[in-house]
């Protein structure tokens, strides 16, 4: 395997600049309905209660927004993204703080292969596989 | 109507809806369009110019403006008051587990292929179908079904987003029980200056060592100078404090103890601090100056331990 990516340089194991967000209820409800989610579970939280939830908590467009933000805020805007797996883990509910870490894992051609984690105060909430391309100069 | 109580049942009517293959395309409400990239990226705090900024886009490489890759859904969500329609796979496969008892759901996988970025005053159209059905599982929240959905968007006919999406369709209250803790329980070593103390927790009795000048001691002290006849002097703490400082304990493995479990160092009335188990408290909510009192669990015959409960 060769690193092809340009401009940058990019290494198996580097490992990208950590991301700290916090899920206040601010948060959880208005990027529920940025993505258009109004399920109740989101943004309402005596339902979320009522439904065995201990608050509301955040969606999974969310999500997978969360790890595009942090992979494009590293690599910048000549990124393609070309994939984003997600496993899902525990939930991350009103109140706690998210901490996205990412490791390089493998560069494969243009591919570039991201390992990434989310974790809360209860564990693993995004356990996450991105593949990106970066634009040369010549696209 | 036919019983889907049973496995077979649920795998061959699931494989009905499998066979009936993708539900009719759906238009997305809206086109792609710049408001709901600007209220997305607001919230999503992502600040990458190529979603909102023409010269920046180009600069990047693209035509124009593009939208956020991961927004593929959003585009066709129901939205408030939008209705499943009746060849939705989803709805028919919901359903079918709950009418046999697997009424919760949870996500567990989400993988999105986008194959191109979308541009403002593109109109997309969706559609999904059933892919696979595995179970019944045992899994940690209850016996279920891992049901995967593959989605597609297309603008016109061309596949621009694929979705594959993995839910656990779960009966509720079906977890098994915790595996019982690996192990006896470690019994205390009572020496001849703590025996006072394991004596009275069979008792029920919390003794705190009492030393000549009047002071208290603990953990309890062997130099008093006093003649091996004579007995440790004590007194019965009333059991109640707070929490001077804890530890959550996630690893390694104790043997008898299941993990994760609270250490507590409280602080008695009495003035002396001795540490020991916290129970009746989710780790998580634990806190410095949390009041406790203590109770006491009997190992066997010869071995009784004080913990320390969360005082309501």
């Amino acid at each position: 395997m060769r690193a092809t990516a340009e401009p940058t340089s990019v290494q198996v194991g580097a490992t990208l600049p950590e991301l700290v967000v916090h899920a206040d209820p601010t948060f959880v409800i208005s990027t529920a309905l940025a993505t258009r989610d109004f399920q109740d579970v989101h943004h309402d939280r005596d339902k979320a209660v009522a439904r065995g939830s201990k608050d509301i908590f955040v969606n999974i467009l969310t999500d997978t927004g969360l790890v595009q933000r942090f992979v494009t805020d590293w690599s910048g805007p000549r990124a393609i993204v070309k994939s984003i797996a997600l496993r899902l883990g525990v939930p991350l509910y009103a109140g706690d703080t998210l901490t996205l870490t990412g490791t390089v894992s493998a560069v494969d051609g243009d591919d570039i292969h991201i390992d990434v984690v989310g974790r809360d105060s209860l564990g693993d909430h995004i356990t996450a596989k991105v593949v990106m391309a970066l634009r040369g100069n010549n696209d | 109507m036919p019983d889907t109580s049973t496995p077979e049942a649920i795998v061959a009517a699931a494989e009905k809806i499998i066979a009936a293959g993708e539900c009719a395309p759906r238009l997305a409400r809206d086109p792609v369009n710049q408001p709901m990239i600007n209220n997305w990226v607001e919230a999503i705090g992502d600040t990458n110019p190529i979603y909102v900024d023409e010269a920046a886009a180009r600069a990047a490489g693209h035509p124009g403006i593009v939208a956020p890759p991961a927004m593929a859904q959003v585009w066709t969500m129901f939205g408030l008051n939008g209705v499943r329609p009746a060849d939705d796979p989803m709805g028919a496969t919901t359903e079918l587990l709950d009418e046999a008892g697997f009424t919760s759901v949870v996500g567990t996988n989400c993988e999105q292929i986008y194959h191109r970025y979308l541009v403002p005053g593109e109109q997309v159209s969706v559609t999904s179908r059933l892919e696979s059905i595995t179970g019944p599982k045992r899994t940690g929240l209850g016996d279920g079904w891992f049901v995967t959905f593959r989605t597609s968007w297309r603008v016109g006919d061309e596949l621009v987003t694929e979705m594959l999406f993995r839910i656990l369709k779960f009966a509720p209250g079906t977890a098994a029980a915790p595996a019982k803790p690996a192990g006896e329980r470690v019994k205390p070593l009572v020496s001849w200056d703590t025996e006072f103390f394991w004596e009275g927790a069979k008792l029920g009795e919390l003794r705190i060592q009492k030393l000549p000048d009047g002071t208290l001691r603990h953990p309890p002290i062997p130099a008093l100078w006093k003649d091996k006849s004579e007995q440790t002097d004590y007194v019965v703490a009333s059991g109640r404090g707070t929490v001077f400082s804890y530890v959550v304990h996630h690893a390694p493995k104790v043997p008898g103890r299941q993990l994760p479990f609270v250490v507590a160092l409280v602080e008695l009335e009495e003035g002396v601090r001795m540490l020991g188990e916290l129970r009746g408290i989710d780790p998580a909510e634990v806190e410095i100056g949390l009041p406790v009192r203590v109770e006491f669990e009997k190992l066997d015959d010869e071995a009784v331990l004080p913990y320390w409960m969360v005082n309501k």
